[in-house]
């Protein structure tokens, strides 16, 4: 038996001798292997990779959990040749799986976005990559450059649109390719494709096309021999919060949330787990149980979103907490509609109340009752997101906020925040 | 009777907003309150149920009413 430093279930951070850091393409195919993609339209290779990506359930990994093969069809009925789109835009602040990625293992995201051009019959393929991630961007532009070199199949330009939670968003990322506007629209029928010009767009999370990578290397039993029936294969996870060892992990589907975060070190007693991210959800301590796969999480009121996990420390204030994102997500809002750009800072303000103590006895009720009327009411899901991860946190920490609704402030609510916003220009002063 | 006859398709109308559009002007609301209420900040809330014969002419000039063309009709696939 050979030693490994990796682990059986990791294969997207499948770690060459040099560890995780990129291996450059020479590297990057001993490690893996060839991919044998086709330099000229090959409709037979095409359909092969289309079949076996249907085939092994491969669901997109950028929050959304649509199944990748049912993307590429509604594009491929458009017969025009499409635009590919890596999202790496990460706008989660709780997330650095696809960083980690675009670290590690650029040429596999490459790969993916390669093959699916190939399927499709596009000609180029846009990276985005936030304009505050240049680490990202050099990593991707240096494995560009080096494929180039070796003849490429279809021009790869990296873009770099502003890091903004929104838009990472599908269709705002989209409108921002087009006409440099990075806004959601409303799509009535999302089977019908996106467009740049007259281009439909194909458009894919990296971790998803580092994934599509594998599936054409190995096939679809390979990628369907880990994680569940209904979820295939591995994913991502970021995790956080009280844990020894903060990062990315790569674990099967269905994984038990408290197990992935064993994998890290929690250094003590939980209140609560986020899943998801900041459009996710909140689950009590007793659900660690749940299998970390859309179906059960579901069932919990709970997203698998893109994969994170912050575990909360018995101490800290998941009302605070709940707070502190519910303020941050409510400015990320692009502000094209009424219910998010009204709706979530009502919501904010009402929770920053309720955790200083300070609010009416009506709030609990107002809070929910404005939450439902947000919800589905945006072109795109971002209050949907909000006002879930709020109503779960009133669930899970009822009993803090009803202590916080009769006048009892949390002490944790001075505790250093665990969920990360990232910094907005101070607009008064007050703490760091 | 149930079961007797095939299952027939028909065509039904369904009032829907397009939330980047709508300004709040709330017209929509009192042409149609039948199926549109509007929240504390004036935007409408929709009940997306599909129209009977009734209301469809009151809801076809809703939309023609709004200002920002935002009140939509859409059509869905009604049972029977």
């Amino acid at each position: 038996m050979t030693t490994t430093t990796h682990r059986s279930d990791e294969r997207l951070l499948h770690a060459g001798p040099g560890g995780p850091s990129d291996p450059g393409l020479a590297g990057h195919l001993a490690l893996h292997g060839p991919l044998g993609i086709p330099r000229h339209d090959d409709p037979a290779w095409a359909e092969a990779l289309r079949a076996e990506v249907a085939a092994s359930g491969l669901s997109g990994r950028g929050g959304g959990g649509f199944p990748a093969a049912l993307k590429w069809d509604s594009v491929l009925r458009t017969n025009r040749r499409p635009l590919v789109v890596v999202n790496a835009m990460e706008g989660e602040p709780a997330s650095a799986k696809d960083r980690a990625l675009l670290a590690w293992s650029p040429h596999l995201v490459l790969d993916g976005a390669e093959a699916v051009a190939a399927a499709s019959g596009a000609r180029s393929v846009v990276v985005c990559v936030a304009d505050d991630r240049d680490d990202s961007a050099r990593a991707v532009q240096r494995a560009v450059t080096e494929r180039a070199a070796t003849g490429a199949r279809c021009s790869i330009s990296v873009e770099r649109p502003p890091a903004r939670y929104v838009t990472g968003e599908e269709s705002a990322l989209v409108s921002w390719i087009e006409r440099r506007v990075a806004r959601p629209s409303l799509r009535v029928d999302k089977s019908v494709p996106l467009r740049v010009g007259r281009r439909p767009v194909l458009l894919h999370n990296a971790e998803t096309l580092a994934q599509v990578a594998l599936i054409a290397r190995h096939g679809a039993p390979w990628f369907r021999a880990l994680g569940s029936p209904d979820a295939p294969g591995t994913t991502l996870v970021t995790v956080s919060g009280a844990v020894a060892s903060p990062g990315v992990v790569e674990v099967e589907l269905g994984t038990a949330v408290d197990e992935v975060v064993a994998r890290c070190g929690p250094t003590g007693p939980l209140a609560g787990y986020l899943v998801g991210g900041y459009g996710g959800a909140w689950l009590a301590p007793e659900l660690g149980a749940t299998p970390l796969a859309p179906g059960p999480l579901a069932r919990v009121g709970a997203t698998l979103g893109v994969g994170i996990i912050v575990a909360l420390p018995v101490g800290s204030c998941g009302i605070a907490e709940t707070a502190r994102v519910a303020r941050w997500m409510a400015g990320e809002s692009a502000g094209q509609c009424g219910p998010c750009v009204f709706g979530l800072p009502a919501v904010a303000d009402d929770l920053e109340l309720l955790a200083a103590g300070r609010a009416d006895a009506d709030v609990l009720a107002r809070v929910e009752e404005r939450s439902r009327s947000i919800a589905g009411r945006g072109a795109c899901r971002h209050p949907d997101g909000v006002v879930r991860m709020v109503r779960s946190a009133l669930t899970v920490f009822a009993a803090d906020a009803a202590r916080h609704a009769a006048g009892d402030p949390c002490e944790g609510r001075h505790a250093p925040s665990l969920l990360p916003v990232p910094a907005a220009p101070a607009v008064s002063g007050g703490a760091s | 009777m149930i079961g007797s006859a095939p299952a027939r398709t028909r065509v039904a109308l369904r009032v829907r907003v397009d939330p980047v559009a709508c300004d709040a002007y709330g017209f929509c609301a009192e042409l149609l309150p039948e199926r549109v209420t509007l929240d504390e900040w004036g935007y409408p809330v929709v009940d997306g149920t599909p129209l009977d014969r009734t209301l469809v002419e009151l809801a076809t000039r809703a939309a023609a009413e709004c200002p920002r063309r935002a009140f939509l009709l859409e059509q869905v696939a009604a049972d029977r």
